[in-house]
Order: structure tokens, then sequence, then C-alpha cells
């Protein structure tokens, strides 16, 4: 699991333009790495293209987070 | 009520002939050439396989790598131009500088094409959800306005206009409007174009309107001259900053020149196909609102694209235009160095008689060689040297298709 996160934490980083070291696991995307609406799907975006899957929208809207966005990717790279 | 007069206190260039004003005016004054064969793409299936490409750009000298991946190369070589020429002229030490009453004009021809292209072929091949949402902001054609007015707080009129290859004569005019109307007392104004993309000159090559000369880039434009076979595409970006003039004065800004005057017209004619009368019409208007005649002027930075249609058709309208004095007058064309920046054009080639009337010499027009006087081109094109002279007023003359045309007239201060 700990691959899982450092690979979103890396796409984060490189999305937002921030070091990797600013990327906590509990770091919101908006409230701690300065990302707006915009970014923030173009970080999904990134992250289907990273683990090879597509998240719906709806599920989408609820990854605010680095944790979210690594558990949404464990939990559907498990199944 | 007189005009507020509107002078020009800062310049900023971006262009294949250099990314500074100081190394492409130099390069120009010494006839090198900017074109070269393309490498932004393969172009080995179209008959085109020339342009002036701006070469060792690093967008990231003017904004961060994050900003800068989302957006198209115009807004990139119009941002750089824009905070050049703020820089130039001196507005950031200003203390107290009423933001609201400064504004942006910055146009493109066509803006984000190679974005859209890109984008077009995402969508294509991966779906609907392949399209970013960075495609539609990066790729509008006011975003250069957009993105320098967010950069430098200004929150006067931001906007660009878009006339084909008048772009920037029209956004620069424009701009003074606003600023002699009250609107605005600075306005950062000019043309950014970046479109060395497949389809873009797969498009231009469609027309038959691109020269093939793809053996000898560095010749390929060659305005007036009896081998001149089409345009050849550029990119890049020339913005200024226009200021009222006693906002100018009072804050002991350096001044370039005086915008005396603008002229618009249109051909009503053809899409494509020029008429000499349409510019020629330009060309008085612009002179009625410098207040100028015909005999003040000295240099032309003509259109001259090297089309062979166009270049005599120019030529026919400043004869129409000037009277006996069209005989007197140097017609320079730059874009024999830079090739031809559709929307960028006007913006640069208002940086180049500016540097022309403040440095009182003409560049050449390189690769006339053997001049087309059978053709009708039988002006002063200042062939192949550049030449020293006296210049009181040069206008800049831009034509674009739909027959829309813009002349800029700038004086000596």
């Amino acid at each position: 699991m700990e691959n899982i996160e450092a690979r979103v934490k890396k796409i984060v980083a490189e999305q937002l333009g921030v070091n990797e070291a600013e990327v906590k696991i509990d770091s919101s995307f908006v409230d701690d790495l300065g990302a707006d609406s915009l970014d923030t799907v173009e970080l999904v975006m990134a992250l289907e293209e990273e683990f090879e899957c597509e998240i719906p929208d709806e599920e989408a809207e609820k990854i605010t987070t680095v944790k979210q966005a690594v558990d949404y990717v464990t939990a559907h790279l498990n199944k | 009520m007189s005009k507020r007069r509107v002078v020009v206190t800062g310049l900023g260039h971006i262009s294949p002939v250099g990314n500074d004003v100081s190394s492409g005016w130099a390069n120009l004054l010494a006839g090198k050439s900017g074109i070269t064969n393309i490498t932004r793409f393969d172009a080995s299936d179209i008959t085109c396989q020339v342009a002036g490409e701006v070469k060792g750009f690093d967008i990231s000298q003017y904004i961060s790598p994050k900003d800068a991946r989302r957006m198209d190369v115009f807004i990139h070589y119009g941002i750089a131009a824009a905070l050049q020429a703020v820089a130039d002229s001196g507005l950031d030490d200003v203390a107290g500088l009423d933001k609201t009453r400064v504004g942006v004009n910055i146009g493109s021809g066509i803006g984000g094409l190679p974005l859209i292209e890109e984008t077009g072929v995402a969508r294509h091949e991966g779906g609907i959800r392949k399209i970013g949402p960075f495609f539609i902001p990066g790729s509008l054609i006011n975003m250069v306005a957009g993105h320098v007015s967010i950069l430098k707080g200004y929150q006067g009129p931001s906007y660009g206009i878009v006339s084909a290859c008048t772009t920037g004569a029209h956004c620069i005019g424009d701009a003074a409007r606003v600023i002699q109307y009250g609107d605005a007392d600075v306005m950062v104004a000019g043309g950014a174009e970046g479109t060395i993309s497949s389809l873009a000159v797969g498009g231009f090559a469609a027309m038959k309107a691109l020269s093939t000369r793809n053996d000898d880039p560095a010749t390929a434009s060659r305005p007036w001259d009896k081998g001149r076979d089409g345009f050849v595409m550029g990119e890049g970006a020339g913005v200024l900053v226009l200021e009222e003039y006693e906002h100018a004065v009072k804050r002991g800004a350096k001044i370039y020149a005086e915008l005396v005057g603008f002229g618009m017209s249109s051909d009503a004619h053809h899409i494509t196909a020029p008429s000499a009368e349409g510019p020629a019409r330009g060309v008085l208007n612009a002179l009625r609102d410098a207040g100028l005649n015909p005999d003040q002027v000295q240099y032309v930075n003509a259109h001259g694209t090297s089309t062979p249609l166009g270049d005599a058709n120019e030529t026919n309208a400043l004869k129409i235009a000037f009277g006996d004095h069209a005989k007197k007058l140097v017609v320079n064309s730059t874009k024999s160095m830079t090739g031809h920046l559709l929307g960028g054009a006007g913006g640069v080639e208002a940086i180049y008689s500016i540097l022309a009337v403040h440095n009182q010499v003409s560049p050449p027009t390189i690769n006339l060689h053997e001049q087309d006087i059978e053709g009708g081109c039988d002006l002063d094109y200042c062939a192949n040297t550049a030449r020293d002279m006296k210049i009181d007023v040069a206008i800049s003359n831009s034509f674009g298709f739909g027959g829309t045309n813009g002349t800029l007239v700038f004086k000596r201060v």
C-alpha cells in the first residue's frame, strides 16, 4: 500500500505544483495544497491515467484529500 | 475637446528573431532570418515545411510550470511579451498606481489551435473523459489579457480583438482609443500567436498561401522579389505599454514614440483576395486621425507577406494613399526575417515601427534580389541592408482575411 501512497503523492505534487515533501497523507487538495476546482478535476484525470481506472464523477467529488485518493485507489485496485 | 495623447512607454517581444526586444531588433538590423525547417511537428506530408519558430523560449522565466502547463503556447508568448513590456515601462515602480485605470487588450488571430488539435485527438482516441478541465481556458483567445490582468492586478478593460492578421494592429489602435476616450490611463496592448501545428500549417497550405521553398528556409520569405511564392508562418507576440501622455510625463517615463493615429477599413470584396482601395482607405483614415498629410510620412512597415498577389496589391494601395509621395517612402517588410506572425504580426511590427522612429533607421527587407518591377512592385523597399534615415513618422500596415485592414501611425517625440 505504501507504493500506492507514494505514487498518489507524486501525482498530487506534479499536478498541483508543490514539493512532494509538502504532500502529507492528511493534506486537503484545496485547503492545504492550493488547488482550485479545475485542479481537482485534472488531478482525478491524472489518477485515472496512472492507475488505469475510471473514477465516476460522484466518487471523484468525494476525493478531497490525499488519504481519500489513496483509499479509493487501494479499494478499487484490490477488486 | 482635444484628444488625450497616447505615448508608448514599454515594449515586449517574443519572435523568431529573438525573445526580447533588443536581441530581436539587433537581428533585424543585421538582416538575420528567423525562418528554419519546421521542428515542432513532422511536416513531411505538407507542401510547406518551413516556418519562423520561436527558439530557446522558457516560459518558466515568467510563470510557474504548473500554470504554464494549463495554457496553449500563444498565451505563453503573450504573457511573456506583456510582462517584458510592463517591466520595460517601469510601471511596477510607480507608487500608488491606480490599477483600476490600467487595462489589457491582447488578441490572437487563431488562439489555441494546437491545444484544440491535441484535445480533439485525445477525445477521438480516449473518449469524452479525456477532455481536460483546462482545455477551454487554455485555448480561449482573450486569456492572454485575462492572465496578464490577473498577474499584474490590472482592473481596467480586459479583452482581445480578433481580426485574423490585423489582430495586433486593431488591439493596439483600439487600446489607444480607450485611453483617448478616458476609460483608462494605461493599456497593455498587442497580439500573440502560436500555431505552428499540423492543422494550422496544413490549413494555410491547403489554401496554397504558403511558400514551398523548403530547400532554403532562410530565403523563403522574400517580399516584392520575383521569386516570392507565398508567406511563411511565424509565431510569437509583440506587446506595448500605451500610456496617456501627461500620466507618462508626470512619472518621468521613458517615451519611445507617440501613437498619433489609427485607421481601419474593410475591403468588402473577398474572404482572402485583397483589394487596393480597402488598405488605401485604412491608411488615409489613420493619417486623418493623426492630423498628418501623406508627405509627412517617411517609413512604412508594410504588411508585405511575400505572396504574389498581396505584395503588388499593397504597393498599389500605397500609391493610392500617398500619390507621388509613395516613391519617396521607405517601404519595409520585416516579415522577410520573422515570417508572418498572423495575429502577432501587428504587435511585433508596431514595435519595429516604433524602434525605427526611435532609432532613425529602417531594417532591411532581406531576400530582395530581383525586385518584381514588372509585377508592379516599384517602390523603395530598403532591400537587403538596413538604412539610417530621418523618420519623423512611421506607419505600420496590417491586413487580414475577411478583408479587414488596420494602420497605426507613430510619431517621433
